[in-house]
């Protein structure tokens, strides 16, 4: 599904920030993407969301060289890609229901072939009551619904969460983990990338990404 | 995701028709502000330039279909009877319709304006002139009535005015040239305004675009978005422009109509003509104004794109 091979990434002329990446994200996985703050996970996120090009090395998502595809092949490829972002990203003049049935919008579907679902995911992830209030009336945990809610609409191959648990009490940081896990299940590759290592710990079968110094190590889970 | 479905809210209970790009902003605001007022000027200009373009055709209709016969008198010649004769002789020439010759005393009245009244032009050889109208489309078929006249009245100077209408035509294009001149200019002004416009709403807009993208959006969506916000913002400035435009004819029109009776009147009134842009006029404020609206919502497409193929 996703695949590294030698990648490496500078800024400008400086030093790698990242370097010799090598690994694959198969389908139907689950993985913490994990390592120290400021180690480079948004980073990797990014690379794997296209939405930077490494210096160096290939990546191959869904069978195709990113450094072939064109910038409509990157936005179809997109499509099939879900995105937590750590700092939630909803759009402040839109509802919560807009803001989830965004990533359906601009595919061009019609509202109302849609509005059903997204009432229903809504309703799961616990938004039901609050579909027509703007983000900034949202609390912390309600935004980080809302923008998981958003990631999960499409039903994505592949689910890249960043900090997904980062702004909530442990008790909801479960709830929402448990989110994820249940789309796992349903078939989705999941990367989640974070620093708690107790939430971690929670999921021992999972694999660990772990990036440190600029490079990458492979921790596969326990199946036990 | 299975949960018991419960009942979706109706329609008038979802807000869900909100633009992507968010409607009302400061700088919005002021780009509707900066578009009303060069889509008023270029309405202006626009029908400034139709008002003189259809003077200088009235008048052309007016003179082109007269020409005049000047006799200027010599000494020991009758020139009534000779301007007798050449009225006779042009009243009869194929493609005139009348003749009318000036007396003596109308002929010397034409130059009251210049010379002043109560002037005795009694000793002066003021010449005489006899004001030919054509049938319609013969104006330009003037060799019959030379040839009558040369025979007839071997004194007589056939004037078709035609120095003077190439001079009216040289002044009438030339303003039509300046005005379109302005105009250009502040088409030039207005898209150079939305151009900043649109890359301080893009800027704005930074963090709408980027999740716009990582969600999955086309550029070409994206810059719909866009198009059509400009598209708005474009067609409500172009429209209150446009209003105003034809708000300004219409008060014009009414009080050239009010001061026609006054001497400065009457000038601007010989010039412009009674400033009724007529039916064509207004179509071209309507045709400018839309037109700002779709140029103000194409250039910012266009921007948007070039901006976005800056974002991988």
């Amino acid at each position: 599904m996703l695949r590294f091979d030698n990648v490496g990434l500078r800024y400008g002329v400086g030093p790698e920030v990242l370097r010799d990446l090598s690994f694959a994200i198969a389908p139907q996985s689950f993985q913490f993407l994990t390592g120290p703050s400021g180690a480079g996970k948004t980073t990797m996120l990014k690379l794997m969301l296209l939405s930077l090009k490494p210096t160096r090395g290939a990546i191959h998502i869904f069978g195709e060289d990113a450094a072939s595809l064109d910038k409509h092949q990157i936005t179809a490829l997109r499509r099939r890609i879900g995105v937590v972002f750590q700092d939630f990203r909803l759009l402040d003049h839109l509802t919560t229901y807009e803001n989830v049935a965004l990533p359906l919008r601009v595919m061009g579907r019609q509202e109302t072939g849609y509005r059903a679902e997204v009432v229903e995911l809504l309703r799961w992830v616990g938004l039901g009551d609050r579909m027509n209030t703007l983000p900034p009336v949202l609390s912390g945990g309600e935004k980080q619904r809302a923008a998981i809610a958003r990631a999960l609409i499409v039903r994505p191959e592949l689910l890249l969460a960043d900090e997904p648990t980062g702004n909530v009490d442990p008790s909801l940081a479960r709830r929402l983990l448990r989110l994820f896990v249940e789309l796992h299940k349903s078939g989705t590759a999941v990367v989640i990338a974070t620093h708690d290592l107790s939430l971690m710990d929670q999921f021992g079968y999972a694999r660990r990404l772990v990036v440190g110094d600029g490079q990458l190590r492979v921790f596969e889970g326990d199946p036990s | 995701m299975n949960e018991t479905v419960q009942a979706i809210p109706a329609d008038s209970h979802l807000k869900r028709d909100m633009p992507l790009v968010p409607p009302d902003s400061i700088a919005g605001r002021a780009l509707v502000v900066v578009i009303a007022i060069l889509t008023f000027l270029a309405c202006l200009t626009a029908g400034g330039a139709v008002l003189v373009a259809e003077a200088s055709q009235s008048w052309r209709g007016d003179v082109s279909r007269d020409v005049t016969i000047q006799i200027k008198p010599r000494a020991g010649e009758n020139v009534d009877a000779l301007v007798a004769a050449a009225a006779e002789v042009a009243s009869r020439a194929p493609g005139v319709a009348d003749a009318i010759a000036y007396s003596k005393a109308q002929s010397e009245g034409i130059l009251a304006p210049w010379l002043g009244q109560g002037v005795d032009l009694g000793d002066l050889p003021i010449p005489r002139l006899i004001i030919v109208h054509m049938q319609s489309g013969h104006r330009d078929d003037l060799e019959p009535l030379r040839a009558a006249l040369a025979s007839a009245a071997p004194a007589a100077n056939l004037d078709d005015h035609r120095v003077w209408l190439s001079r009216l035509d040289v002044m009438a294009g030339a303003i039509v040239a300046f005005a379109a001149a302005l105009f250009a200019l502040m088409i030039v002004a207005m898209g150079t305004a939305v151009g900043f416009a649109t890359r301080g709403a893009m800027a704005g807009a930074r963090e709408i675009v980027e999740v716009l993208h990582l969600v999955g959006a086309a550029d070409s969506y994206i810059a719909g978005q866009f198009q059509g916000h400009f598209f708005r913002l474009g067609l409500r400035g172009a429209g209150i422009g446009g209003a105003a435009a034809a708000l300004f004819f219409i008060v014009a029109s009414l009080a050239s109509a009010i001061a026609r009776h006054t001497a400065a009147g009457a000038e601007i009134a010989a010039l412009f003509g009674a400033f009724r842009l007529g039916l064509a006029g207004y179509a071209a404020i309507v045709l400018v104004a839309a037109a700002i609206a779709v140029l103000t919502s194409l250039l910012s497409r266009r921007i948007v794109f070039r901006q976005l193929a800056l974002l991988l």
